[in-house]
Order: C-alpha cells, then sequence, then structure tokens
C-alpha cells in the first residue's frame, strides 16, 4: 500500500492557470514594453548623445534634375547637395529613367553610365556641404517636341542613394549632456523650485481636500450638486482652465486685478505670472486649485465608510466636536492619507502641463519636467534634455521606493 | 483658548469676521455681475459684525434677533457707513444692500444658534466656531471653482474692447441677440472646430476601446489567477503609471519622427491607450478583487472554461466598473494636450486641445481662445454631471491619477 503524500510542487492545473495568465497578459506587456520601456532604455541611450533636434533627421543626399537650355546647348542638369553640413555621406549612387528622343552629345561626367534609357551614376562619397551641378550635355531626336521632354525628364523622379553615420546609431557618447545640466546654478534653482512646488502643491491640496471633505461629509439638500460641482476644476481640460486663470489674472485686462485695484487691495496692477516669487506661488495654486478635489474625493470615500459606532460611544463619554476630530476622525484618515501624500507628491513632481501652460517656465517657475521640454525644444539640445529626464526617472525611483515601503502596509498592495 | 468660553467674547468675534467675509463675498459678486466698484469697508464690517455677533447671542426670539440685525445693516448700509461701500445705480446698491442684510441676519443667528452671552461649555463654543468656519468653507470653496468657469464663459460672450475698458464688467448685451455667439460661429465657421471636436471625440472613442481591450484580460489576470511574478506584476502597473509622460514624450517624439508617424492621427490613436492602460488596469483589477469568486468557481464546475467565465460572468457583473473606467480614460484622452501638442502640426488633423492652444496667440482675440475652452469643456462637463456617480466610484476605486 502506497502511503498517500501531499503534491508537491506546481500540478498541471495550477500550470494550465499560469498560462493561461502569461497569455493574458501578454498583450498588454507587449504594448507597455514597447512604448514604455522601449522609450525608457533609449532616454538614456540619448543622454549620452551629443545629438541636437536637427540631427534627427539622419544626413541624406538631396537630387533635383531638370532640363535645360534650348537648341543644340541643351543639357540635362542634377543638382546634387548633402544635406548636413557636417557629415560625410558614402556610397552615393543615382539611378535616373531619361525620357526618349534624347541624344547625348558629350562626355558623361565621372562615374555615369547610360545604359538605354538607364542613367545610373556611382559618385562614392560626398563632403559634408557637398552642393555641385552635374550636367550632361544633349540634344533632341528629331520630331520631339521640347516641352513635352523636359516635361518627362523632370517627371519621373531620379532616384538616389547614400549611407551616413547617423548620430542616434553610431558609438560616438559623451557626458556633456549631465555636464551641462548640472553646470552652474540653474541646476538648484530649477531643483529648489520643484521641490517647492511638489512639496506645497502637495500638501495645499491634501488639506484643501480634507477641509472640503469635512464639508460634505453631512447629508444635506444640495448635497450632490455641490460634491459635482468641487470637482469641476479636476475633471475640465487643463488647457481650457490653465488659458482662464491666465486671462483672469492677466495685468491689464484681467478681472482679478481690476478687483483688487477697486478694493483698494493694491494700487497698481500686480504681475501674477510675469514676476518672480509670485509666479511660482501663483503656478502652486494653480496646482493646489486643481486637484484638491481629488483629495477631496477620496478622503469623503473614506470618511463615509467609518463606523458611526465610535462617535456614539465619544458622544457618550462627553467628546467634544474637534475632540472627535482629532482623536477619532485624523486617525482614521491616517492611511489614506498618507498614500494619497505619496501619490500626489510623485504626480506633482512629475506634473508639465500645468506650468507650461501658465508660464512656460518663465520668471522663476522652471521645474525639472519643464526643464526636458526646455532643453530638447526651445535650445534644440534633445541630449540635454534626456539627460534631465533620466534625472527625473532617478528621483522617481527613490520614490517609488519609499512608497512601496508605505503603501505595502497601507493597501496590502 | 479659555477666554473664548464666553458668550460676549465668542460672539463679536465670529460676528466680526463673519460679517467682513459676507461683505467681502456681496462685493464680489456684485462687482463681477454689475462691473460697478463695490468695495467691503474693512473697519466698519468688524464693529458692525462685533455687535450683531453680541445681538445674536442675546436670549430673545429668533425672529426679532434676525429683524434687529438685517435692518441695522441694511440701514447702515444705505446710509453710507455700512460694510459694503459702492457706486452703482440703486437697483443693484438695494439688492446689495437686502442681500447682505437678510443673509447676515439669518446666518448670524444660525451661528450662534443656541449660544448663551454667558460662560459657555466647550461644546456650545466649538459648535459655534465649526457652524462658522462651515459657512466659511461653503462659501469660499464655491467661489473659487465658480469664479474661474464663470470668467470663462462670459469672456467667450464680451468683446475684447469692451472688457480691456472694464474688465469687470460682464453684464451682456441682451439685445444683441445671437450675435452674443459669435466667437463660437467663427470658430466653428473659420477655424474648423467641428473637425477638430470630431477628432477629439473619435480618438477619445477608440482609446477607450483598445484600453479596455488589453487591460480587460490583464487585469484579471492580475487579480484572479495565481501565477509566479502576480505581485511583481501588480506593483510595476503602479510604477508604470508614475513614469512621467514628459519622459516618455522626448524619445516617441523621436521614433515618431524616424518612423513618420509624427502629425498622424494614427499615430496618436497608437500612443493614446497605452498612457490609458496602466490606469485601467489598475481601476479594473481593485474590482475585479472585489468580486466574489465563487460565482466563478460555480461558473468553472458547470463546465465553462476560463475565457467563457470572464465574458459570460466577471464582465456582466463588472459593468458598472467598466462604465466608470471607460468616463475616466475617455475624460483622459480627452482632456490630453502635451502628447497632441508635440505630435501633430498640421491644422488639419489637431484634437480639440490642440485646437485651443492654437487659438493662445496674440492676433486671435480673447474671446476666441475662451470660446474654444469653452467649448473644450462643456462635453466633458456634461458627461461627467450625467453619470457622476459612476465617475466618483469609479475614480475612488482605485485610481489617484492626475
Amino acid at each position: 500500500m502506497s502511503v498517500a503524500i501531499p503534491p508537491k510542487g506546481q500540478g498541471p492545473l495550477a500550470k494550465r492557470e499560469a498560462r493561461l495568465a502569461w497569455s493574458l497578459l501578454l498583450p498588454t506587456i507587449t504594448i507597455v514594453s514597447l512604448v514604455v520601456i522601449l522609450p525608457l532604455l533609449s532616454i538614456f541611450w540619448i543622454s549620452f548623445k551629443p545629438i541636437g533636434l536637427a540631427d534627427l533627421r539622419p544626413p541624406a543626399p538631396v537630387l533635383r534634375e531638370s532640363l535645360r537650355g534650348s537648341g543644340d546647348q541643351m543639357r540635362i542638369e542634377y543638382r546634387l547637395r548633402n544635406s548636413s553640413q557636417d557629415v560625410e555621406i558614402t556610397d552615393v549612387t543615382i539611378r535616373d529613367a531619361w525620357p526618349e528622343g534624347l541624344i547625348v552629345t558629350g562626355d558623361l561626367p565621372a562615374g555615369c553610365v547610360l545604359d538605354g534609357r538607364e542613367f545610373t551614376c556611382d559618385l562614392g562619397t560626398l563632403e559634408p556641404g557637398y552642393n555641385e551641378r552635374l550636367s550632361v550635355p544633349v540634344m533632341l531626336a528629331d520630331g520631339v517636341d521640347q516641352d513635352a521632354a523636359e516635361d518627362a525628364a523632370e517627371g519621373t523622379e531620379p532616384e538616389v542613394r547614400g549611407e551616413a553615420d547617423s548620430i542616434l546609431t553610431n558609438s560616438e557618447f559623451t557626458l556633456d549632456n549631465f555636464a551641462r545640466v548640472f553646470d552652474g546654478d540653474e541646476f538648484w534653482t530649477v531643483m529648489w523650485v520643484t521641490l517647492f512646488y511638489t512639496v506645497v502643491g502637495t500638501i495645499g491640496a491634501l488639506l484643501f481636500g480634507l477641509f472640503a471633505a469635512l464639508l460634505l461629509n453631512k447629508s444635506f439638500r444640495g448635497q450632490g450638486i455641490l460634491r459635482g460641482l468641487y470637482l469641476f476644476p479636476y475633471v475640465a481640460p487643463v488647457i481650457a482652465v490653465a488659458f482662464t486663470w491666465v486671462n483672469l489674472f492677466d495685468p491689464f485686462s484681467g478681472s482679478a486685478n481690476a478687483l483688487l485695484l477697486q478694493m483698494g487691495v493694491t494700487n497698481e496692477a500686480i504681475n501674477f505670472f510675469g514676476q518672480r516669487p509670485l509666479a511660482l506661488i501663483m503656478v502652486t495654486v494653480f496646482e493646489i486649485w486643481r486637484y484638491f478635489p481629488l483629495s477631496f474625493l477620496f478622503i469623503l470615500a473614506r470618511m463615509q465608510s467609518i463606523d458611526t459606532d465610535m462617535y456614539e460611544a465619544a458622544d457618550m463619554d462627553g467628546a467634544s466636536p474637534f475632540q472627535k476630530f482629532w482623536y477619532l476622525s485624523l486617525p482614521m484618515l491616517l492611511g489614506i492619507l498618507s498614500v494619497l501624500f505619496l501619490l500626489r507628491f510623485i504626480w506633482t513632481f512629475n506634473k508639465f502641463d500645468d506650468i507650461f501652460l501658465l508660464t512656460g517656465g518663465n520668471a522663476g517657475t522652471r521645474t525639472l519636467t519643464v526643464n526636458v521640454y526646455e532643453q530638447a525644444f526651445a535650445i534644440s539640445n534633445i541630449g540635454a534634455g534626456a539627460a534631465v529626464a533620466v534625472i527625473i526617472f532617478g528621483c522617481l525611483l527613490a520614490f517609488s521606493f519609499f512608497f512601496f515601503r508605505f503603501i505595502s502596509r497601507e493597501e496590502g498592495l | 483658548m479659555s477666554f473664548l468660553r464666553f458668550g460676549y467674547v465668542t460672539g463679536p468675534i465670529i460676528g466680526a469676521l463673519w460679517l467682513f467675509i459676507l461683505a467681502t463675498t456681496v462685493s464680489i459678486t456684485m462687482s463681477f455681475a454689475t462691473g460697478d466698484p463695490f468695495r467691503p469697508a474693512l473697519i466698519v464690517s468688524l464693529i458692525l459684525g462685533a455687535v450683531s455677533g453680541l445681538l445674536a447671542a442675546l436670549e430673545q426670539e429668533k425672529r426679532i434677533k434676525i429683524a434687529i440685525i438685517a435692518v441695522l445693516v441694511f440701514a447702515l448700509t444705505l446710509v453710507g457707513f455700512g460694510p459694503i461701500v459702492m457706486e452703482s445705480n440703486s437697483v443693484s446698491e438695494g439688492v446689495a444692500a437686502v442681500g447682505l442684510a437678510l443673509v447676515m441676519g439669518w446666518s448670524m443667528n444660525a451661528i450662534m444658534n443656541e449660544v448663551p452671552l454667558g460662560p459657555l461649555t466647550r461644546h456650545e463654543m466649538e459648535e459655534a466656531w465649526i457652524r462658522f468656519l462651515t459657512g466659511f468653507g461653503y462659501i469660499f470653496f464655491t467661489a473659487i471653482v465658480l469664479i474661474p468657469f464663470y470668467v470663462m464663459v462670459m469672456t467667450s460672450l464680451k468683446s475684447q474692447s469692451a472688457l480691456l475698458q472694464n474688465p469687470l464688467d460682464f453684464s451682456l448685451e441682451i439685445d444683441k441677440g445671437w450675435a452674443l455667439f459669435r466667437s463660437y460661429h467663427e470658430l466653428f465657421r473659420d477655424f474648423n472646430f467641428g473637425t477638430y471636436m470630431w477628432t477629439s471625440f473619435y480618438v477619445s472613442v477608440l482609446t477607450v476601446f483598445i484600453t479596455l481591450a488589453f487591460s480587460i484580460p490583464g487585469a484579471y489576470a492580475v487579480a484572479r489567477l495565481r501565477f509566479r511574478g502576480q505581485k511583481a506584476f501588480s506593483r510595476s502597473i503602479l510604477l508604470i503609471y508614475m513614469v512621467p509622460m514628459i519622459v516618455l514624450a522626448l524619445p516617441i517624439y523621436i521614433a515618431f519622427s524616424v518612423t513618420g508617424l509624427r502629425n498622424t492621427v494614427i499615430g496618436i490613436i497608437l500612443i493614446y491607450p497605452v498612457t490609458t492602460i496602466p490606469v485601467a488596469l489598475y481601476m479594473l483589477q481593485g474590482y475585479f478583487r472585489g468580486l466574489p469568486a465563487e460565482v466563478e468557481e460555480a461558473g468553472l464546475m458547470d463546465g465553462l472554461n476560463r475565457l467563457q467565465v470572464i465574458w459570460k460572468i466577471t464582465l456582466p457583473l463588472a459593468l458598472p466598473a467598466l462604465a466608470s473606467v471607460s468616463l475616466y480614460v475617455f475624460m483622459i484622452a480627452w482632456n490630453e494636450f502635451l502628447l497632441a501638442f508635440m505630435l501633430l502640426d498640421d491644422p488639419s488633423k489637431f484634437t480639440l486641445t490642440r485646437g485651443v492652444a492654437m487659438l493662445n496667440s496674440s492676433e486671435i482675440p480673447r474671446e476666441h481662445l475662451m470660446a474654444g475652452a469653452v467649448i473644450a469643456t462643456v462635453p466633458v462637463m456634461v458627461l461627467f454631471l450625467g453619470l457622476e456617480k459612476f465617475m466618483t466610484k469609479g475614480l475612488t476605486a482605485g485610481s489617484v491619477k492626475g
């Protein structure tokens, strides 16, 4: 008699389940790695490359064909140019089909062969900035109309090929990008702005959200309407609300300034988004305004799930409203508050569009994310932009380390 | 804070602050409504408010107290020594004075409800302060949310020159009739906004479908099936969710430039779902976890295979979650700006947000920009308000993305 022992390892059912799980996940994994992991890797690659916006188009030979002159002086002319001023192109070949009725009267340019109507050239290497004409003297055969021949010659596109070293794929590396990014006071200014924006924006949004949740954590008529209303800033497209704010706080035609002037708070118009410290404070206020609804929603949901028995017991013991808030509600909310803090911290840190639309990163509001755009597109230095992106990613990894240490406890993820 | 525990201390302090808040609120409201100068008078507000607070703490019939405070505020305002200083026509001045007086009389008594003049218990004092803070909170949040949207809508209906003359005058010239909507008309006629709206709409809808197609199986696998790496997987969903868009936008821009996908709607449709799939995965897996596994096991016992279980049991049960995820994804896609801004240059292919960004130039009048903002906002607002319950549930179910 054999003794029944529990099976060890994975049984066939478990294996089948795991296989199904992977096959269900496969499409997602593929697409996410294609669009998230791959770009992340390429960001690292690019950050070590001396590459500008103009280098995105690899250097290529550019060719234009035309039939010029008339009568005996006719010639087919090819204008050939190297699109890059500092990279050479090798193995350049031209291939073109000539129209019928053209007779070559002179010498072909060096390296070119005419076989029937097939015209081919092998030109070897083009120097950087190469720009020359190749011309073939020709005449028309009898009975061929010149206009028709011109149309035919210029109608067929000549084919040109060449190989060039693209900066994206060659093995040239540099640390210049990082040196440039870390260079000088600018980097520390950017870091300080980012830190201020993130910390104040996150805490502000949490506090306002908590306040709003306390207001709506009771049932009365119109509660639903108010809740919907308070979510407006979060739901509306960022572009609409950002431009509205710019409009509202415009120094010349903004209503906010008019109101402040009229109430005698200030004597002259304030340029809210245009002067240092104020611009940074304003973008932070905008961030708080736009995202307090989110914290409000989460805190309210948590509040409504707190057991009311606890409050009844506290009432019996004679606890005052503030005591109930401080000793009962707040400890119960601490979990969701810390999760919200960490998540909002990371997402505020990552925020780009808001500041970009409000100030464009001017007047001392350039955060790290705006700096990526500035470096890559405004200064046209893609490499430096990528270097900033790598720094952001590094910070992010550090944050998510903290995040998972806390979140694992709070949410059981 | 023990000195606060007397009705004759707490009452006047709350009253002074409250009247100043109300005076400011009424001034701002009336300024925005009429364009004429209305201004809260700080000193008068504080003194008169303190007096009202004291009156409200008296032991008297409630209606009498309301009447006394209201008459006091109203009379002083009309004489010109009231909490609001104003220069306007008599109608709006009257409205402001009556409104302020009635609201003050009523709310002051509500705040000081059953608060005696003498010593207070801790409960009485705290409750008075909480009622004061609650009132302030409602006014404050409603104001900060409504004012920008009010300005947005009203600016779109006025001409820029009129607003330059008096930036506060949002009064509409009703007699202009349909001409009020001139900037909307021009946006649709000259700036192709009809096309942009359609592009935004179908891009968003396609994004929703593609996102669901990818995230439903993925979320189900992570939530239900046991396999090695499941835990690491549900963490990495969150991690991916945290990668900033601008970091990805740069290589995507390069890749799209090289492959010729830049400046095409196809490229946008390819890239939007990827930004929303992690969100949808995160929300859906949370919901799937909450569904009872027994129902599915019963299905398995009855001879369905896993895919049939998902199709016939899980999905019908998860319909509310699917609805809220779809809504949320639609909202993200509709509001998306960064990628559209970087990847689209050709005005014939713009999405709505990209089209609005195009209006932000000094040559195009402000009212067009604001009209564009309204056009972009209204559909998503309508959708949201109509389905608000789904939305709030779905948001709190898992996602916190901003």
